[in-house]
């Protein structure tokens, strides 16, 4: 569904430990939404000097007001800050639902949802959705803190179970989600994981995941400052099922990508043999190179576009 | 009455625009992201992304750095090349009622050159804007924007290889020090018009990091930031050639802003980094502007272009 820009208006704000939630009234948006999706809202007022705008998952949407639509996040920049600063009736450019939503398996699946910090904010709505198409759904939330923990109530109230870590064993157990990653998924028989965390933890995740043949759900988190795939700058290297690397842009592309498509390791780099890259066989040189991994076709006719395979998935959408 | 807001890129049929203000190279994606937004049939023209002969993957990321009032960029010319565009963006844009301005980039004169021949064999293209920011190949990399001949030189072979009613732009840098020289150079090899300003090379570490922001070092700044820089350049080249049609483009947020570049002495706007801030900003930036000219008692747009040059003819090269 196309997204839409609209003036929404501040319902609540309020604070959820380290961090904030914000309530919009934006039927347009709540009305479109699947789990998954984002925002990106514009920070500082009309005559603001911060010119990207913000990009926020959403956490849930509600009907009440015709429809509200809300998002987690932590003032840590001026444009969070900006934006923990308002208050109720205050009106936020807001350009939504955006970007992919995670697709939902097809039968009754155990769905493994893991979320690091307040990336874990979508996984509520996402699990709500699961759990109507009959699916079981087992929570794995972890921070570096306690109060950086976002959602474990939730999670222990709804999930057929509920593990936290965190860094400073404040919560749960000492340490990384990805230690308790294996234990839970032969516990669990987990059958797909959805995973929202840093690069990090995903290439571990996927990595992990991989060892049980498990197919992994990433929603990355990479800073976007347009979130309609203008701007060029959330780009990840990602392979397509035709086996040829392409660099995607996250907003439009993703942000949920199939785990094992990612090329978690060449994040931030433009893999030699990237199409379009210097090593890609049709590249300017046209002289070849080395070729990472399998041989791309030389078929120039899928080049560009949505990737294949990135709009196919294991699960309908 | 709203002002009359046509503008014209060149003298033929097809280079009559229904308004002046157009979406800039680079910031409107293929078309189908602004389209979500925007009509594309009521936007000026689309000036696409800088079109290379072959696909590019761009730089890595980080390729964006917010500043104030400003976005730096290298993005590195990220694109599907040629092939690809004329197979499937041009086509959509066209079949969406869009005006297209092809923006191409090459690393070699002849790179240049070869796509003018391409776009020329294709229906539906209503200009080409020549990006003169990309580096140079054959000389160390050095983009060809910043020495007057070598830019002269690229524009004679895109004049001298694109369809002769296809009107042909040069989109100059800043980062010069006489841009009345580049753009001289340019009209002396041929160029119907001249697009200001591309961005201005910047540069931001982090404090956290203690490294470049950007994984390119460098990066193209744009956004409000620049605006007056790109009304000094218009400004300049106005005076030095009155009769130009000049696409002004640099930090446009408002159809304040807008009028501020035409009383300056450009023919047209283009909208770029704002549309990353306001996906509509194209729209917006139209009737902002239309707004600025009733409450002036302007009944056409043509009429302000170069005003504020004061004894400077108020003539505007192919008006409608």
């Amino acid at each position: 569904m196309a997204p839409v820009q609209i003036r929404g208006t501040v319902l609540t704000l309020r604070r959820v430990d380290a961090y904030h939630a914000m309530t919009l009234v934006a039927p347009a948006i709540a009305t479109k939404f699947r789990p998954g999706q984002f925002i990106t809202v514009a920070v500082g007022g009309a005559e603001t000097s911060m010119l990207g705008r913000r990009a926020f998952a959403v956490h849930d949407v509600r009907p009440d007001h015709g429809g509200t639509v809300e998002f987690v996040f932590e003032a840590r920049g001026p444009g969070t800050r900006w934006l923990a600063a308002l208050r109720a009736r205050d009106v936020l450019d807001t350009v939504g639902p955006l970007g992919r939503p995670f697709p939902i398996p097809r039968d009754p699946s155990s769905c493994l949802l893991l979320g690091v910090g307040y990336g874990s904010a979508p996984l509520f709505a996402l699990a709500a959705r699961l759990r109507e198409r009959g699916c079981s759904v087992d929570y794995l939330l972890g921070a570096e803190s306690a109060d950086r923990v976002f959602g474990a109530l939730t999670a222990r109230r709804n999930g057929r179970s509920a593990a936290v870590a965190t860094a400073d064993g404040s919560f749960g157990a000492r340490g990384a989600v990805t230690g308790l990653l294996e234990q839970i998924i032969r516990e669990a028989r987990t059958d797909v994981i959805y995973a929202c965390a840093p690069v990090p933890v995903l290439r571990e995740v996927t990595a992990i995941a991989g060892r049980y043949d498990i197919p992994v759900q990433a929603s990355v988190d990479v800073p976007m400052a347009c979130g309609t795939g203008v701007c060029m700058g959330c780009v990840l290297p990602v392979t397509g099922t035709d086996g040829i690397t392409r660099i995607v842009r996250s907003c439009v592309d993703g942000p949920v990508f199939r785990g094992d498509l990612v090329r978690w390791d060449d994040v931030g780099t433009i893999p030699f043999d990237a199409l379009g890259a210097p090593g890609w066989a049709g590249g300017p040189s046209g002289a070849g190179g080395v070729r990472g991994g399998g041989q791309p076709p030389r078929d120039r006719g899928v080049q560009g576009g949505r990737p294949p395979g990135l709009a196919e998935h294991l699960y309908a959408g | 009455m709203p002002a009359d807001m046509r503008a014209r890129l060149g003298p033929g049929a097809q280079a009559e625009l229904p308004n002046l203000v157009l979406a800039a190279s680079g910031c409107a994606g293929a078309g189908r992201e602004l389209a979500q937004f925007v009509d594309v049939a009521r936007v000026g023209a689309l000036i696409s992304k800088s079109i290379m002969a072959e696909p590019h993957t761009g730089n890595p990321a980080p390729r964006l750095a917010e500043t104030p009032s400003g976005m730096l960029n290298s993005v590195g010319l990220q694109g599907p090349g040629i092939d690809a565009f004329l197979q499937r963006d041009l086509p959509w844009l066209l079949s969406r009622g869009a005006r297209v301005v092809v923006s191409i980039a090459g690393q070699t004169i002849r790179e240049y050159a070869g796509l003018a021949v391409r776009l020329s064999d294709t229906a539906g293209v209503t200009g080409i804007e020549v990006n003169l920011s990309c580096p140079n190949a054959e000389n160390a990399g050095q983009p060809f924007a910043l020495d007057p001949q070598r830019a002269g030189s690229v524009i004679a072979a895109v004049r001298g290889s694109a369809r002769y009613d296809i009107p042909v732009f040069a989109k100059l840098a800043p980062d010069v020090t006489d841009i009345v020289a580049v753009a001289s150079a340019c009209v002396a090899a041929g160029a119907d018009g001249l697009s200001l300003i591309n961005t201005l090379l910047g540069m931001a570490i982090d404090p956290a990091t203690m490294r470049p922001a950007l994984a390119g070092r460098y990066g193209g700044l744009s956004g409000p930031a620049i605006r007056p820089v790109a009304v000094r350049c218009v400004w300049q080249v106005r005076a030095a050639f009155p009769d130009l049609p000049i696409i002004g483009t640099g930090g446009v947020r408002t159809g304040r802003d807008a009028l501020e570049l035409l009383l300056a002495g450009a023919s047209m706007i283009a909208v770029g980094t704002e549309i990353m801030h306001d996906p509509s900003a194209c729209s917006r930036v139209l009737k902002e502007l239309e707004e600025e000219l009733a409450a002036l008692g302007v009944d056409r747009a043509a009429d302000v272009i170069g005003q504020a040059h004061g004894g400077l003819p108020r003539s505007v090269a192919w008006r409608a």
